[in-house]
């Protein structure tokens, strides 16, 4: 009968830390990585166009704003909470997206643009909230159609993501 | 084009002989099985049984005619033709893992191994002691090597890691070689020397290629893009993220243009501009034969609709020529430089033979060049543009010199 039959603290030892082949990913500098710009993307999504047409007011600037919400992504940083600020800023975003509005605004973005958005798709999956579901995978259609299967297949094997 | 499919089982390798008569492959066990060509049909004429694991890598050295052959029993055999009947002549790897890829050395006095151990068993024959002796390249490699290159030069080898890099290593002994020239890579070339490691795609490199001259290195990366770097002062590397699956396999038909397949099951062909260090996308190789547009009455429409929530006519059946992916890509004529016919193996126990006209490479490129600038206006809807470009493609290779 072995001595120690109490304690099993054992059990929860990490072995895979303690593997010298372990592999570990290499550090970029990412402690200055900030997410978008908050007061920026809020102010976008507010603002009224610079146009004269009766009909255009109310309708916000939203292009920009998606513009401005996919800067500068925390990709490398490991601060939680930027990664949770800029999930949110995005989200918010992509749900005062009308639905007919969707497909230009993806058109708007470049090739990384859309990965990126795919990214923050995926991401916002992980955590549903009530009607944000439904609205990601609207946006995710169209994203699909702009980018295709490559695009999905970047976010999955991304080692460091939003 | 023409495609035989040879088993219902997956294909993991291939190689052909030097004249293109016969083909060695692994059918998804332990054996390897040479085929030969007979007329129209492949006649089996010799089963090579000495492996305990699946055999992962197969080589067949042109000029003196040998195979080398690796499998996931962590050995590699040498075989040499007596007679009729080819000997193994068993190769120490020191490995503890399982051995992926195999590749001899453009001059056949070496050839090199790629394993999970996480390292290139590169081997030679010593003469004296009459035995296959083997070095290892280990550092900084830290997972797994999936494929290998060899440069024109048989000193210099890339290798494609499940580290997400590719990197290329001096492969240098001095028992069977002289010191080498200087190469745009570097000039410095001791044995394990890293003289170029790539940066900027992610992913597992599945497949690696020099080109004809050794100065470009391109590879196929798991978050389906594909990259290629030259050498020099500063390597340059250029990549394209494309729209499809990950492709597993590449190599360059010309200097400026590489064919390379994987999971969408056809050969795509992407063409390199070294001037705008840009890679573009060329095309489907693959062009399937357009099928009629069955009508559909309007109780079929309605029973789509709810047993797939899609009135959508596309049948789930694949297109293509192969019909699950395409693992290995192997050039039959021309080389490297100008090649005119190469052939694909894949998960469907089939082999594709394609036709490549060297001209129509020249030509899609200049109208993929000619389509960037102003006279097609960029407004044009993506289906006008790859109608264009595949009616081009169809209009090619249905021309009258098909190969049985």
């Amino acid at each position: 009968m072995s001595k120690n039959t109490v304690s099993d603290r054992f059990r929860k030892v990490d072995v895979d830390e303690y593997d010298e082949n372990k592999f570990v990913d290499e550090e970029d500098g990412g402690e200055n990585q900030l997410g978008p710009d908050e007061a920026e993307v809020d102010s976008l999504i507010r603002q009224y166009p610079s146009s004269s047409f009766l009909t255009l007011i109310c309708k916000g600037n939203l292009m920009e704003a998606l513009q401005a919400v996919l800067k500068n992504p925390p990709i490398n940083t490991k601060n939680q909470n930027v990664k949770d600020r800029a999930e949110g800023l995005v989200l918010k975003v992509l749900s005062s997206f009308k639905a007919s509005d969707i497909e230009k605004g993806v058109q708007s973005l470049d090739k990384n643009g859309v990965d990126l958005l795919m990214k923050y798709i995926y991401k916002g999956f992980e955590r549903p909230s009530e009607n944000s579901s439904a609205i990601l995978l609207q946006w995710h259609e169209k994203a699909l159609s702009a980018g295709g299967v490559g695009c999905i297949v970047r976010v999955l094997t991304a080692r460091k993501t939003v | 084009m023409a495609y035989h499919s040879f088993l219902l089982e997956p294909i993991s390798c291939h190689a052909w002989n030097k004249d293109r008569t016969q083909i060695a492959l692994c059918p998804n066990n332990h054996d390897v099985h040479i085929y030969k060509k007979a007329g129209n049909s492949w006649t089996k004429t010799h089963e090579l049984k000495e492996h305990n694991g699946q055999v992962t890598g197969i080589d067949w050295a042109p000029e003196s005619n040998r195979i080398v052959t690796c499998g996931t029993d962590r050995n590699a055999y040498v075989w040499t033709l007596k007679g009729d009947v080819w000997k193994p002549t068993l190769v120490i790897l020191r490995i503890n893992r399982a051995a992926r890829c195999v590749k001899w050395s453009p001059k056949e006095n070496k050839f090199a191994v790629g394993s999970g151990s996480r390292l290139i068993s590169v081997c030679y024959f010593e003469q004296e002691n009459d035995w296959w002796v083997c070095k290892h390249i280990k550092k900084p490699i830290r997972s797994t090597i999936l494929c290998l290159d060899w440069h024109p030069n048989n000193i210099l080898l890339a290798a494609g890691s499940c580290d997400f890099k590719c990197r290329i290593f001096s492969a240098y002994i001095k028992e069977v070689e002289e010191k080498p020239a200087p190469t745009p890579w570097g000039s410095k070339m001791p044995f394990g020397e890293v003289m170029f490691e790539s940066t900027g795609t992610a992913g597992w490199v599945h497949g690696v290629c020099f080109s004809d001259s050794g100065n470009r290195v391109a590879w196929a990366s798991h978050d389906s893009t594909v990259a290629v770097a030259e050498g020099g002062k500063s390597a340059v590397v250029t990549s394209l993220t494309s729209e499809t699956l990950p492709l597993l396999c590449v190599t360059f038909i010309t200097e400026n243009s590489l064919v390379a397949a994987g999971h969408d099951c056809y050969p795509a062909l992407f063409v390199y501009d070294a001037g705008k260090g840009a890679i573009t996308f060329g095309g489907k190789l693959d062009v399937p034969k357009q099928s009629a547009q069955k009508g559909m009455t309007a109780r079929e429409r309605f029973q789509n609709l709810d047993k797939k929530a899609t009135s959508d006519t596309k049948e789930a059946v694949l297109e293509s020529l192969h019909k699950n992916s395409i693992s290995q890509i192997s050039l039959l004529d021309g080389g490297k430089a100008k090649c005119t016919k190469f052939c694909t193996t894949g998960m469907d126990g089939g082999m594709a033979i394609w036709d490549v006209k060297v001209k129509l490479i020249m030509y899609i490129f200049c109208f993929v060049q000619f389509s960037w600038a102003t006279v097609i206006p960029n407004k044009m809807p993506k289906l006008l543009k790859s109608f264009l470009l595949s009616s081009l493609f169809v209009s090619v290779f249905n021309s009258p010199s098909n190969l049985p």
